[in-house]
């Protein structure tokens, strides 16, 4: 699974980030994790508030940060 | 561009229909964009229901949508993924499907009247009312 966090690179960019992978980490899953910075790529997903957690090209959660077990289930 | 975590998001859309009176919508939600009025999004994303663009409509404080005339396309397209925008229709602002050509004085004139109606509520099918606002 491709995973892709949005967003240019701040505090909550990052706190995102993190969570994601220690959510990957704990289910044992594997997955590829970006971070996109980039805003024409970010816009492309149509994404205008971030930050953002893309599945496989789908945008599941946008302009907060899940709990674990919210990106837990996202990510399932 | 996108907003990080911040509150207040507040998108607008055209109608950008093929009509006289969708090119004006097109233009007028440009000129209200660049008058910081609201963040300029894609219609045509929402209704091709791709993902970011669905999330951002329903994660916005407040979705604005303007339409040239009754069919009202650009609500509709929100409305069908549960967003109730708060709704502009150029044609009630008295110009004519078919008769109006997208000049600028047209495109600036409507676009005053709209600053004209103060904070845009969700849901709420805005008219022409008599505060004032410059674009
Ligand atoms: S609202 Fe009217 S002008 Fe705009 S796309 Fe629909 S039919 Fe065309």
């Amino acid at each position: 699974m491709l995973l892709e966090i949005l967003g240019s690179g701040c505090a909550k960019c990052q706190k995102l980030e993190d969570l994601t992978r220690q959510a990957v980490n704990e289910m044992g899953v594997d997955a590829q994790i970006n971070h996109v910075k980039d805003i024409n790529a970010i816009t492309g997903y149509g994404v205008m508030i971030t930050p953002a957690l893309v599945k496989d090209g789908v945008v599941k959660v946008m302009g907060k940060i899940p709990s674990l077990d919210e990106i837990k289930k996202l990510i399932s | 561009m996108s907003d990080c975590c911040s509150g207040g998001v507040r998108l607008i859309y055209a109608c950008s229909g093929s009509a006289d009176v969708g090119q004006i919508a097109d233009l007028v939600s440009r000129k209200l964009r660049d008058a910081g009025y609201a963040r300029m999004t894609c219609l045509a994303g929402v209704a091709a229901g791709l993902s970011g663009f669905v999330e951002s409509a329903r994660g916005a404080d407040v979705n604005i949508t303007i339409d040239g005339c009754g069919t009202a396309c650009a609500k509709k397209a929100l409305e069908r993924i549960g967003v109730m925008p708060a709704s502009f229709v150029l044609t009630e602002f008295g110009i004519v499907k078919g008769k109006t050509p997208p000049m600028d004085e047209i495109v600036s004139s409507l676009c005053e009247r709209i600053l004209q109606q103060g904070e845009p509520s969700p849901g709420a099918v805005q008219r022409p009312g008599s505060r004032s606002g410059t674009c």
